[in-house]
């Protein structure tokens, strides 16, 4: 337990000493990481905690960010404003979702979230008039809060550190929490758990909602490091890779996503410098995790270090 | 009049082209608990290795090309049950990321060994020229699609309702140990019915190949409405993939063509419905 206090104490120093000596290349890639972790670790709560396997996270990333560019270059609303209505705008979108897909479960869930997010991914594309289509929304610019400038990749990765840090403290609380308990028990033993006189749908759908609402923030940072939005956000490889992230690296557990979103981003990053064939590494990779290493790297690497204590 | 007409078929052709694509997804899925997400992706590459052998060798009729594919796909369909898929059993979870990994290698393969252009399939040459019928036009292939959908469901219906096999395959649906308990060899009948599927699909996108052509992301336009289509009607059930389909694909034609803005979130309404009022689907006894 000491030592793992250590572990988290010089990563912490570490990712803030990152921007102060690491070059602008790598910065941008730690940001790229910490987006996708805050993405994973949303994710993990319904299919880590919840039991329940989302194939259509993207939906609630790309809602939130097509929002915020959205407000903020067609209507000129403020970034604060637009940050709010997004997230606003994506726990809505989360609760309608999720009230549809948690009325099956196991793989007709999966099927239901998958068709769910399509959708907001066919508007995307075809709502022309409102998204911009195939071109994308472009001209949106990082925000100032409290008169501090993001444009510097160091700056906004900071900022980008420090929501990852609050989202990971919050759902780290959430899962220990009196709430977070009863959902593990909903995805172990959901019928024990209704006689026992908690309401599993509701459990469920608070949980579905939360994990839409942290999407969404993944969402934010996403649109203001890229300042562009592309209906691709939207598309079935984003909540794969979302899900890749969380299964690489242990589904329910804290540090999963953690590990495994960095994997992903990093592997994506690298292959995409000698190969164009990210898909197809992304497909392979899943089927390796899979069949290689179903549990993921988190319980895999404590199951051999309890191994070597003993 | 004739935007209507004209209208109407497009919309049973594309019903036609998705019953055959979603009748072996649901068959799949009904007999193993399986959401083959590859699904889509087989159909894209049934389109492709159609539109190759076209190519390759002058004179290959779009029947053959389609029966050449369809086997071709039933093989890697099989192969991919048999040696993959076979190693997770039981793992639900494990088998829909597994499809999803596949799916995501054959997508990106045929972009590698196809290109980006979108390839036409021609139409063969005698159903090329339109139809006059009661003073309207009709394209004679659209009409030919839709009269081979409704054979094919005519096919299965008689397979699985009146068949010796057919009421294994039902056995296995309804009750999978008890089926195995009587002797009946559900472990072959599973790779069997996920050729059948396969190759239902890779047929499929031949004969979806002059009204669609092949193009990369055909997959991932064409496994969501799949998907839409087993909602509604029903997981495992045939006349539920196939009432789905018309609707779904009626739905879909005429919203492209009369709200092209909203035509996803119109689709997606008798989804929302069915899951509301019956989450079994139209046609499905078990829940999805």
């Amino acid at each position: 337990m000491k030592t793992r206090g250590l572990y988290i104490a010089i990563s912490l120093v570490s990712l803030i000493v990152l921007p102060f000596v690491a070059g602008d290349f790598y910065i941008n890639l730690a940001t790229q990481v910490l987006i996708a972790v805050v993405f994973s670790a949303s994710l993990n709560i319904l299919v880590g905690y919840a039991g329940l396997s989302s194939l259509g996270h993207a939906a609630f990333l790309g809602f939130a960010a097509y929002i915020c560019a959205g407000t903020t270059v067609t209507l000129g609303l403020p970034p604060l404003v637009a940050a709010v209505l997004a997230l606003a705008g994506t726990t809505l979108l989360a609760a309608i979702f999720g009230a549809i897909a948690l009325r099956a479960s196991g793989l007709g869930f999966l099927m239901i979230t998958l068709a769910l997010a399509q959708v907001v991914w066919g508007l995307a594309y075809r709502w022309v008039g409102l998204t911009n289509g195939d071109n994308g929304l472009t001209g949106l610019t990082r925000p100032h809060p409290f008169g501090v400038s993001l444009d510097s990749p160091a700056a906004f990765y900071l900022a980008t550190l420090l929501t990852t840090g609050i989202a990971l403290t919050v759902i780290a609380i959430l899962v220990g929490s009196a709430y977070g308990v009863s959902l593990q028990g909903t995805r172990d033993q959901p019928r024990r758990m209704a006689a026992l006189g908690h309401n599993v749908w509701l459990v469920r759908w608070t949980a579905f909602i939360i994990a839409g609402f942290w999407a969404g923030v993944a969402g934010l940072l996403y649109v203001y490091y890229q300042r562009y939005i592309h209906p691709s956000v939207l598309s079935m490889a984003t909540s794969a890779e979302g899900l890749l992230g969380v299964i690489a690296g242990g589904s329910g557990t804290l540090a999963g996503p953690v590990v495994g979103a960095a994997l992903v981003v990093i592997l994506k990053n690298y292959a995409s410098i000698y190969i164009e064939r990210w898909n197809m590494l992304l497909g392979a990779v899943f089927v390796l995790i899979v069949l290689v290493m179903p549990d993921g790297i988190v319980p895999g690497v404590r199951r051999l270090l309890a191994r070597r204590d003993r | 009049m004739q935007f209507w007409v004209a209208q109407t078929l497009n919309s049973l052709a594309f019903g036609g082209l998705l019953f055959l694509l979603s009748s072996g997804f649901s068959l799949i899925f009904g007999l193993m608990r399986l959401a083959n997400l590859t699904h889509g992706a087989l159909f894209m590459l049934g389109a492709y290795i159609g539109a190759y052998l076209m190519r390759a060798f002058p004179g290959t009729s779009l029947w053959m090309a389609a029966l050449a594919s369809g086997i071709a796909v039933a093989v890697f369909g099989g192969l991919l049950e048999r040696f993959v898929l076979r190693r997770l059993a039981g793992n639900a979870l494990g088998q829909v990321l597994l499809t999803l990994g596949i799916a995501f290698i054959i997508s990106d393969g045929c972009l590698l060994v196809f290109g980006g252009d979108p390839i036409p399939l021609s139409t063969p040459h005698w159903l090329a020229r339109p139809v006059f019928l009661w003073g309207f036009i009709f394209p004679a292939y659209r009409l030919a699609v839709v009269v081979l959908a409704v054979f094919a469901a005519l096919g299965l219906h008689i397979l699985l309702d009146r068949t010796r096999l057919g009421a294994m395959i039902r056995a296995g649906v309804d009750d999978m140990a008890m089926a195995r308990a009587v002797g009946i060899p559900v472990s072959a009948i599973f790779t069997l019915v996920f050729c059948l599927g396969s190759a239902i699909a890779g047929a499929g996108g031949v004969l979806a190949g002059p009204i669609l052509s092949a193009y990369p992301g055909l997959d991932g336009d064409m496994l969501p409405l799949a998907l839409i289509v087993v909602i509604l009607g029903g997981v495992g059930s045939i006349t539920g993939a196939f009432v789905g389909s018309f609707i779904i694909g009626a739905i879909y034609t005429f919203g492209i063509a009369l709200l092209p803005d909203l035509a996803y979130v119109i689709l997606f309404l008798p989804m929302i419905l069915v899951i509301a009022i019956r989450p079994n689907g139209l046609f499905g006894r078990m829940a999805v």
